[in-house]
């Protein structure tokens, strides 16, 4: 049975946290790092092809932010987008089986790792041109206020975007419209190989929200409860009197930029790397949980092995998903009204 | 029916479109309160108000990208290009966005979307504001792309693109705005995207022609009637999808082809509707496919070198005596 994540469910109040939430929470992260560790082995396996963009050490904010949302909001995201499809509630052996190339897929194969979409839990996708989305989610808050519902839609993207067009063309519009748009810069402080201060004047992302008029700050990408407390707020502003923020959540990812980037070493000392390893937000979250008393030892191990078998179900389900039929290259090149 | 502007055409069809479905919405540069650089959408901020008739600052990839998440969502937006020029700015939207969404999505998120406005030759606009746009846009997989060349077609072809479930790429000209002609005013009159249309009907050679090429190619038909030619004139009106049956079945009854493309010529429309008769009815064709095209230069600004750039009725004429074998007087 494919388990679906519940931290978003659990959204409701900010303010307080127990075990339930906690344990969605934990689950959330457990469940992406769990993913990203098996695509990888997948990936080395020859299984899995093309370029895979993994998640690990970001995943508190994925996590952090959908925990505010409720189903019916929306998500969109760049081309590292696993933990955000998943943490919204997609099936993980469909997306597995997405990454693998197969007819289960969440597109049927024909999107692959970076072009994950699940309408079935309104992800957007998975878009692999550096800041082409940010317009797309700009637009699917103009949908929502132009229906009158009182959704919301959260976007991510990588500090990489900041310095194209088409991030500063959406906040200028999301703000002069006033559009119900969060904003979600997952500044990891590079973009392949070029840090933050080779590619930005001003490196305080979150000070670009105020010379478009919006709310905005800065919040440490590495503590889940940090980041669900940032965005609640700003979800909350959005939802009911339509105001976009922008958020950049300070994380760092362990792994190179790629598969084909395995090291991640020439544009960033060792030293560095392991540094920001000390601040595994999974590892911080648990101690934290522990401590505080939301979980268990029991529970936290509980729940590491229930994602363990489920990650291990999902790669069984894609490697037995057969490859999509020859049909599928000329269909959905079109919809056919 | 009522003779109205091609101008009034769209408008009208706009109209109609918005009154029929509240998803339909425009946006665009100076759509609302200018009315439109080329005042297609005159009247329309009034009748609907500022939530449908969208003014954008001069963002064509940003309100580009917003109408496609817009469709990807539920709506139905028609983006106006001030001039199609300017979509070459919101290229990555429409190529990589819109076109693939459906596809790379396994058929979740369609983009019911059409990007409208005037491209191709004008009148002295000079090497930046006129150009042939429609060859950026006819090589992508998913989008469909349409010329419409008379009121009429401009109307029923505009309501069909906002009907349609896919980006459509609907390019009008400047050159065109002010011809009149019959438009039907029945708000149920469509044009399939997708259709052919005879223009003239004729025995001896099948000129293939849209916007103001096929004006051009319907008076060097009058013209080389004198000779005793009878020419027929195809207007493809859609160039994706291609109704290459049309076309196939007007050269299979003349046995000549002259394809005019006001664009720069190399591997243009011209080359791909030479090739889908050369390759469909080479066994029906009495000589080689005639290619008459502008020429391979930016857009010049002074108007006796504007004029030379561009396709008119004397070349065609010559082109179709040659293939004809007939010298001209
Ligand atoms: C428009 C564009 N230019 C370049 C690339 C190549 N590219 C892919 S990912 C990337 C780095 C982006 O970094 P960032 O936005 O910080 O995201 P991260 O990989 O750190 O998550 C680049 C340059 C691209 N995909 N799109
Ligand atoms: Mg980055």
């Amino acid at each position: 049975m494919a388990q679906k994540t519940s931290a978003q469910q659990k959204g409701a109040a900010p303010a307080g946290i127990d075990a339930g939430l906690a344990r969605a929470l934990y689950n959330d992260m457990v469940l992406i790092r769990r993913f990203e560790e098996k695509a990888a082995e997948a990936y080395a396996l020859g299984k899995i092809g093309g370029f895979l963009h993994l998640y690990i050490g970001e995943e508190a904010v994925g996590v952090g932010a959908t925990s505010t949302l409720r189903p019916d909001d929306y998500a969109i995201s760049a081309y590292r987008e696993h933990g955000h499809c998943l943490a919204k509630g997609s099936d993980p052996r469909r997306a597995m089986a997405e990454l693998f190339g197969r007819i289960d897929g969440l597109c049927k194969g024909k999107g692959g790792s970076m072009h994950l979409f699940d309408k079935s839990v309104n992800f957007l996708g998975g878009h692999a041109i550096v800041g082409a989305h940010l317009p797309l989610a700009t637009g699917v808050a103009f949908g929502i206020k132009y229906r009158g519902t009182d959704q919301v839609i959260v976007c991510y993207f990588g500090d990489g975007a900041v310095p194209e067009g088409e991030f500063h063309e959406s906040l200028n519009l999301a703000s002069l419209w006033k559009l119900p748009v969060v904003y979600i810069c997952e500044n990891n402080r590079y973009a392949m190989g070029t840090s933050l201060e080779r590619a930005l004047a001003q490196t305080e992302i979150w000070k670009f929200g105020q010379a478009y008029n919006m709310p905005c700050e800065a919040v440490d990408g590495m503590d889940v409860l940090a980041v669900r407390d940032v965005v609640a707020r700003a979800v909350g502003r959005a939802r009911t009197d339509k105001t976009p923020t922008l958020i950049e959540a300070r994380t760092y990812r362990f792994r190179g930029h790629s598969m084909r980037d395995p090291a991640g070493a020439v544009y960033r000392t060792k030293d560095e790397v392991e540094r920001e390893k000390l601040r595994d937000p999974i590892v911080l979250f648990r101690d934290r949980a522990l401590k505080a008393g939301w979980l268990t030892e029991e529970d936290a191990r509980k729940i590491e092995k229930d994602v363990h078998d489920l990650v291990d179900e999902a790669v069984a389900f894609a490697e037995a998903s057969p490859e999509p039929p020859a049909s599928e290259l000329l269909t959905d090149i079109f919809k056919e009204s | 029916m009522a003779v109205m502007t091609y101008r009034e055409a769209l408008n009208l069809a706009l109209r109609e479109e918005m009154k029929r479905d509240d998803r339909v919405f425009v946006i665009g540069e100076e759509v609302g309160l200018y009315e439109g650089a080329y005042k297609v959408t005159q009247g329309l901020l009034k009748e609907f108000g500022p939530q449908r008739i969208v003014d954008t600052p001069i963002a064509e990839s940003g309100f580009t990208g917003v109408g496609i998440g817009a469709a990807m969502t539920g709506l139905r937006p028609v983006v106006e290009m001030m001039t199609f020029n300017f979509a070459l700015l919101a290229l990555d939207q429409i190529v990589n966005s819109a076109a693939k969404m459906n596809y790379m999505s396994g058929g979740q998120f369609n983009v019911p979307i059409v990007i409208r406005g005037p491209g191709g030759p004008a009148h002295q606009l000079a090497a930046q504001h006129s150009q042939s746009m429609e060859v950026y846009f006819y090589h992508v997989p998913g989008l469909k792309v349409v010329r419409p060349s008379t009121p009429a077609d401009a109307k029923g072809l505009l309501k069909s693109a906002i009907r349609d479930d896919n980006p459509v790429i609907f390019i009008e000209s400047e050159t065109l705005y002010a011809v009149k002609g019959e438009v039907s005013e029945d708000p149920d009159f469509l044009v399939p995207l997708g259709q052919a249309v005879v223009r003239r009907e004729g025995t001896d050679v099948t000129v293939i022609a849209y916007m103001g090429m096929m004006y051009r190619a319907l008076e060097a038909a009058d013209e080389v009637a004198k000779d005793g030619i009878s020419v027929e004139v195809v207007d493809p009106r859609t160039l994706q999808p291609l109704d290459a049956a049309t076309i196939l079945a007007s050269v299979r009854k003349t046995h000549r082809a002259v394809v005019i493309e006001a664009g720069a010529g190399f591997a243009g429309m011209g080359s791909e509707l030479s090739a889908v008769i050369t390759e469909q009815a080479f066994d029906d064709l009495d000589a080689p496919v005639e290619r008459v095209t502008g020429v391979p230069a930016p857009m010049p600004y002074a108007r006796n070198l504007e004029r030379a750039k561009t396709p008119n009725k004397e070349r065609i004429v010559d082109a179709i005596r040659r293939i004809c074998n007939v010298n001209g007087s």
